[in-house]
Formats: structure tokens, C-alpha cells, sequence
């Protein structure tokens, strides 16, 4: 295979593939091998460079001019394969059309507008734990992780209650589709057409309910701010980024509190930890493990030059426990100071929804850490496998009320 | 390198020394003062560093975007006249001696 005569001496080239399933299976040995390996590596099995530590990650996020968004954040590069469905008017823009429409969504998922749903997050937050109790024996993947994002985001969003079971699957395509193409990406978008017809239908105006966060993006319409062929795909991106990653974000937190019981202890006597907890379980497990980035000219990165038109991929989740920025880094610590993880990213296409995030994962552990006094995995968790996501498929937990 | 201090909640004072180009969420979180969160680490996206600019501070300090305009409606203790980001103000050696004081709280 070419790899564009742009390889420099210096720069080591690894023969990992960080898209196999052995590898999501247990990728910590592998990231620490990336780590070591040197701040840049090379990819020889996608023909793509690497860097896995803090600094770099953090370097590659904050230069959007160099390492660019709108050939794509995955393997794929746009300016030579026809993406598989329109881009994103956001994940996969650079500015100036990247700061118009990000300050739409900015401003729809406001601190403002979070402080309007807060009350009714927290509420479902407390039906759920109510649904939980009775059963006593669940499983923490679909009876929790998922069953509690879906109680309140689709309906935050207003759509419609009908088709709604095609939104995970829509999710795990896109998130699939940023990986090379093995079988997972191909199969994915193999199936994808009835969730892809699902999605561009919901994103119309006519089928968000007023008040919700799609029809304050169509309301931008009409403020000038952006164009009525321009508002359906940005409600598409909180289709495709809105769900799935807090559902993992949400298994990733119970999976660590279930499996680390003094952090549980500690939650609980202390509720206002919970906030912290949430955020410690995305550093610590990183559901959005990847993104690509593509130069857009020759680059020195840390002692590498890197041609022009390279796809550089950003292991966030290894740069989350890189020695060099963390102490103790595989551990997890609800007190932590996490202030400066990427598990959100980092710069100008840092997680726009950060904020739903962080207030989904706040009030449903506030709320299992009153109610509960005891969190026990029951039998062997099953993962998921995606290209880019990391979380679980099934966690069976039992829970002693408190 | 220009020094600055943060007044706690608690009306305790603590004056720190910056280093060279930080903002002044950063001097604060890397002397570890629990009154500045920076969830979305210093990239305008929270409203968890939130400040009280001291009142003979607040002229001398470079104007706010309209971002960090926006983010200060959302803040969890009251948005006052003199409120601003810290992950916003970088420290230059003009601002030796500002004084920052913390609010109750950030989410």
C-alpha cells in the first residue's frame, strides 16, 4: 500500500489496528503502546498517523486550521470518497461556516436552556430509580442506561413518539461509519437506509413539537441565522450525537460505581459528588474513544512532519490516561480534578452537548445514590462493539434499596 | 510574573503567582481551589469558572464576547454587573494584583 511518500524517519510505525475486536475487547495495553511508542506514530494498517498521548491530542484539537474537520472526522477522506450520507454542518465544517451554525446549537444547549429542563431531567431521573427498585435485578445497559436517556431526550428534542427505536441504531451507524472500512462500518451502512429515512423525515419542521430543542433550531430560521435546508441537519447532528453517547456515558459511570464499590461509599455520602462522577467516567472510559482529523498542509507535530492531506487519528480516550497528565491515571476517583479530559474533546468541536450530558449523568446518579444503598454486577457484563463507542451491551446488576 | 488573588466564598484570600500566558481559570485550577470548576476546560462551553471581578478591577479588563456574554446568563450563583468567565481572562502583567472572588457555587 502507498503511503503518499509523506512517512518520515522518526516516526514509528506500528502494526496495531485499533479497529479490531480483540483490541476494543481490552485496548489498554495497546493504547499504552501507542503512548510509548513516540508523541506521533503511524498507522500502517489504515495508512494513517497517530497520536495517543495528552499533548498531542490536545495540540491536534486546538489547531482546527491545521488538522481540519471538513474531510471528515473519520478515516474516510471527503475530498476523495463520496461520504455516505451529506456531512454534518458542524462535526465536519471548519470555520468561518463552522462558527455560524455551532453558535445555533451553542445557543439551543445554553446553561440557560439547561437550567429549563433540569427540573424535568431530575424528575424521570427519580421514575427510573422507581422502575429500578421494583425489579431489584436489572439489566444496567437497556433497563437504565438506556431506558433513561430515552425517557427525556427524545421528548427535550419533540419528536415524534412514533420510530423512535431507530434512533440508537441510526447512532451506532454513524459512530461506526468514522471507522475504517472493516466489517463493522460496511455492515452498518448496509442496514442504515430505514433509520437514515427515519431521520431526514423526524428532522422537518413540521415533525418536532414546539418548544423542543429541534423546533428553537428551526426558530433560527426565521432569526436569519441560518438557512431552511441548512436546520434540518442540525437537528439531524442531535440525532446522531444526543443519544447513544450518554447512554454509554450513563453505563460507563454505574459500570464504574458498580465495580469500584469505596467510589459508590463515597458518592453516597456525599450527593454532591455526583456531578464529578459522572465526569470522571467519561475521562476514565471515554465512550467516544476516536476522531480523525486531515492536514490541511505540511506539519512538524512534536519533532514528525506530516504531509498535506493526512488523516491523523486521536486516540482520546489513551490521552485520558496518559501518565504524563494524570496521576494514578487508571484509576477511578470521583474526586478527581478532571478539568482539561478530552473524552468531550477539546477547541472548537468540543461535544456541543456537553452540558445535556453532564446534567443527565448528574441527576441520575444523584438520584441512584439517595435511593440506593448497594450495587452488585450478577453475571459476566457483554460489550458492544463500535468503531468509535465504547460501552457495554448488557451489565446485570442487583441493588439493595437503602 | 504578575500575581493575583481569589477571594474564597468563606472570605478567606489566597494571592498566587501566574506563569506566563495562563488564564485565570488556570492559575486557579492548578493551585487546586475548589471554587473553579472549568468543566468544559477553559473552551467558553459551561459557565463553571465563573468570577466576581473586584469592582476597581472591572474597567481594566479586555471587553467579553458575545459567547461568554450568553454562557454568564447561565451560571449557577447570580450573574452581578461584575461577572465574567476566568477561563476568559488571561493574565497579562497589567493584571498584577487583580483581585477575583468565587461564588457560592458553580453548578
Amino acid at each position: 500500500m502507498s503511503t503518499s511518500g509523506s512517512v518520515v524517519s522518526g516516526v514509528p510505525h506500528l502494526d496495531v489496528d485499533p479497529f479490531a475486536m480483540d483490541f476494543f475487547a481490552d485496548p489498554y495495553p495497546t493504547h499504552e503502546v501507542l503512548r510509548e511508542a513516540g508523541p506521533v506514530v503511524y498507522l500502517d494498517k489504515w495508512n494513517a498517523y497517530g497520536v495517543a498521548r495528552y499533548a498531542e491530542v490536545h495540540a491536534v484539537l486546538n489547531d482546527p486550521a491545521t488538522f481540519c474537520s471538513s474531510r471528515g472526522v473519520g478515516l474516510s477522506d471527503f475530498k476523495k470518497e463520496t461520504p455516505w450520507r451529506p456531512p454534518s454542518l458542524i462535526l465536519e465544517a471548519d470555520p468561518p461556516a463552522h462558527t455560524r451554525t455551532r453558535a445555533v446549537l451553542s445557543k439551543v444547549l445554553s446553561p440557560t436552556a439547561m437550567k429549563q429542563v433540569r427540573d424535568r431531567f431530575a424528575a424521570a431521573a427519580e421514575e427510573r430509580v422507581d422502575v429500578l427498585l421494583e425489579k431489584r435485578s436489572f439489566d444496567a445497559i437497556a433497563d437504565l442506561a438506556e431506558a433513561y436517556p430515552l425517557s427525556i431526550f427524545p421528548d427535550a428534542l419533540g419528536l415524534k413518539p412514533e420510530g423512535r427505536e431507530h434512533l440508537i441504531p441510526y447512532a451506532s451507524v454513524v459512530f461506526n461509519a468514522f471507522g475504517p472500512p472493516n466489517r463493522l462500518r460496511q455492515e452498518a451502512i448496509e442496514r442504515s437506509a430505514p433509520h437514515q429515512a427515519y431521520v431526514a423525515e423526524q428532522c422537518q419542521r413540521e415533525n418536532l413539537a414546539p418548544g423542543g430543542f429541534g423546533a428553537c433550531i428551526h426558530a433560527q430560521v426565521d432569526e436569519g441565522a441560518i438557512t431552511p435546508t441548512e436546520a434540518p441537519l442540525l437537528v439531524r447532528s442531535l440525532l446522531s450525537a444526543g443519544l447513544d453517547t450518554t447512554v454509554n456515558g450513563i453505563g460507563a459511570a454505574v459500570y464504574c460505581l458498580a465495580r469500584f464499590p469505596e467510589q459508590w461509599q463515597r458518592l453516597r455520602e456525599d450527593l454532591s459528588l455526583a456531578r464529578g462522577a459522572f465526569e470522571e467516567a467519561v475521562r476514565f472510559e471515554c465512550p467516544v474513544q476516536t476522531f480523525f482529523r486531515t492536514t490541511t498542509r505540511e506539519v512538524e507535530l512534536s519533532g514528525a512532519r506530516i504531509g498535506e492531506g493526512e488523516k491523523v487519528l486521536m486516540f482520546l480516550a489513551a490521552a485520558n490516561r496518559d501518565p504524563r497528565r494524570w496521576d494514578d491515571p487508571d484509576s477511578y476517583d470521583i474526586t478527581r480534578r478532571t478539568s482539561g479530559h478530552v473524552g468531550f474533546g477539546s477547541g472548537i468541536h468540543m461535544c456541543v452537548g456537553q452540558l445535556v450530558a453532564r446534567l443527565e449523568g448528574e441527576v441520575m446518579l444523584t438520584a441512584l445514590a439517595r435511593r440506593i444503598a448497594k450495587i452488585e454486577i450478577t453475571s459476566e457484563p457483554k460489550r458492544r462493539f463500535n468503531n468509535t463507542l465504547r460501552g457495554l451491551d448488557s451489565l446485570p446488576v442487583a441493588i439493595t434499596p437503602a | 510574573m504578575p500575581t493575583i488573588s481569589f477571594v474564597h466564598p468563606d472570605g478567606k484570600s489566597d494571592r498566587v503567582e501566574t506563569s506566563d500566558g495562563e488564564s485565570a481559570m488556570q492559575v486557579a485550577t492548578r493551585h487546586g481551589f475548589d471554587g473553579i470548576l472549568a468543566e468544559c476546560g477553559g473552551n467558553a462551553m459551561c459557565a463553571t469558572c465563573h468570577v466576581y471581578v473586584d469592582e476597581n478591577w472591572i474597567a481594566r479588563l479586555p471587553a467579553m464576547a458575545e459567547d461568554e456574554d450568553a454562557l454568564l446568563d447561565g451560571t449557577a450563583a447570580a450573574r452581578l454587573p461584575n461577572s465574567r468567565l476566568s477561563c476568559q481572562i488571561r493574565i497579562t502583567p497589567d493584571l498584577d494584583g487583580l483581585v477575583l472572588k468565587l461564588p457560592e457555587r458553580q453548578v
